[in-house]
């Protein structure tokens, strides 16, 4: 008896569909958000992440209406976010039907949001969204979806978020975002280690080995992926079959 | 079936809610004490902090009526921080007071592993089960918290497992509980409530 490592789709929105890019540029429609949560809760996904990539105030109500629609279809957890830069943004999209929130950009510039968060909504629900970059010997933290450089490092925030009040973080490799070439071991086991609470390890899901490395090597609790799932290139029971036989603990749907 | 979800001002109604009605279940949502008589069942669903739970059932003068309803006899589920608030205190909040239906307290789970524990687990039955009836032995639920009981006498039905172990399933005459989230948790958590349900509509 263990915990499960959690595989976990993520779609990332336009604020009303989903839509998909390599290194978070080039975007193009990929579906309905609710429609593929529908399918991912009946093929035995462990949660949801739903972003907001474009985050624009203009758009917050569309978002807001879309995780509505995405919650109705789950019996599974939902997490969202984008551009969330107070109490009430979160509030709001926590009463939409999210059981988590992520912070990303506000927080490196605020980081007692995270403190704020926590107080209202308990640690649980707050999710530290971290974009990084390889630079030099380090990983350095980027903002914006990815379009400002920080100069903040990567792990040394991860532990600073926590100790704010973040409850898991989910770290995004920039370097491997849409690229399929496996996940960024080194960087999520420095996260791993740096941290005591869950880190779901993002960017350059591929075959089932990539998930059972970052799930080994990347020491990661969950591994978020996006379009292996929406293209029907992995699927989600064959996976968790896969890393059954390996010996990870996975829940099998059902 | 007159089912009353408990509504404090925080919480998790509407996932609750969407999970009953999946079950062909209408509730309502109950926020004064006049709201909470005449139910057939009583759900108490929760997220967030213990001591703004209590403060939030004691504003709205609901603590008396939930402790009246449960010795009328009316089925009551509590889900995870509701699993906690049915307890005398909790490490969370040592100025407040539970519900005290349980007289043991709530505990930090002491860090052992990565805390919250958050995602899904099994359980390690104790006890027969109500709640569990027809439920597989290795079903995973889903769980999201740092704060748990350690030990509920005999109505610690179901552990698990994180850090220390702890309860899980809590049922006591019509009193029921969950450290984790059924109506987050797939088909098996609809197996739960579905449980539930039964135990009020066999009090008529």
């Amino acid at each position: 008896m263990s915990l499960a490592h959690r595989i976990i789709p993520c779609l990332d929105t336009d604020g009303e569909r989903v839509v998909k890019g390599v290194n978070f540029v080039n975007l193009r429609d990929a579906g309905d958000p609710a429609a593929l949560a529908a399918r991912y809760n009946i093929e035995g996904a462990d949660e949801l992440v739903v972003l907001d990539i474009a985050a624009s105030r203009d758009h917050r109500p569309t978002f807001l209406e879309t995780i509505r629609r995405v919650a109705a279809e789950l019996a599974i957890p939902l997490t969202a976010g984008g551009g969330v830069a107070n109490v009430d943004e979160g509030r709001a999209i926590l009463r939409a039907g999210a059981d988590k929130l992520t912070v990303n950009t506000a927080a490196i510039r605020n980081p007692p949001l995270l403190t704020a968060l926590a107080a209202e909504f308990g640690s649980q629900a707050v999710v530290l969204a971290i974009d990084a970059k390889r630079v030099g010997d380090h990983w350095e933290a980027f903002v914006r979806g990815g379009s400002v450089a920080t100069g903040i490092d990567a792990v040394a925030w991860a532990k600073q978020g926590v100790e704010c009040g973040a409850g898991e973080i989910l770290i995004t490799s920039m370097d491997k975002d849409g690229t399929r070439s496996g996940f960024d071991c080194p960087l999520t086991a420095a996260i791993s280690r740096a941290v005591s609470v869950p880190v779901i390890a993002s960017g350059g899901a591929d075959t089932p080995e990539t998930f059972l490395e970052v799930f080994r090597e990347g020491r990661a609790d969950a591994a978020l992926a996006a379009s292996i799932f929406h293209d029907s290139i992995q699927g989600l029971g064959a996976l968790k079959q896969f890393l059954s036989e390996k010996g990870v603990s996975v829940r099998q749907a059902g | 079936m007159n089912i009353a979800l408990v509504e404090y001002g925080a919480g998790n109604l509407p996932s609750v809610e969407r999970a009953l009605s999946r079950l062909g279940v209408e509730s309502r949502r109950a926020s004064t004490p006049d709201a909470l008589a005449g139910c057939d069942a009583l759900i108490l669903p929760g997220v967030g902090h213990f001591g703004a739970l209590m403060r939030s059932l004691g504003e709205r003068s609901l603590i008396a009526p939930l402790r009246e309803a449960v010795s009328r006899g009316t089925p009551m589920l509590g889900i995870c921080l509701g699993l906690q608030a049915m307890f005398a205190t909790s490490d969370e909040a040592p100025g407040d007071v539970g519900l005290a239906l349980f007289p043991q307290k709530v505990s930090a789970l002491p860090p052992a592993d990565r805390l919250p524990h958050m995602g899904w687990n099994q359980l390690r039955r104790a006890r027969p089960s109500k709640l569990l009836e027809g439920v597989p032995e290795d079903a995973y639920f889903y769980f999201a918290h740092s704060y748990a009981a350690l030990d509920a006498g005999e109505a610690g039905v179901a552990f698990c497992d994180h850090c220390a172990p702890f309860v899980a399933v809590l049922e006591k005459g019509n009193v029921f509980a969950t450290q984790f989230h059924p109506e987050k948790s797939g088909p098996v958590g609809a197996k739960i409530l579905t449980n539930f349900l039964q135990q009020a509509g066999s009090k008529g």
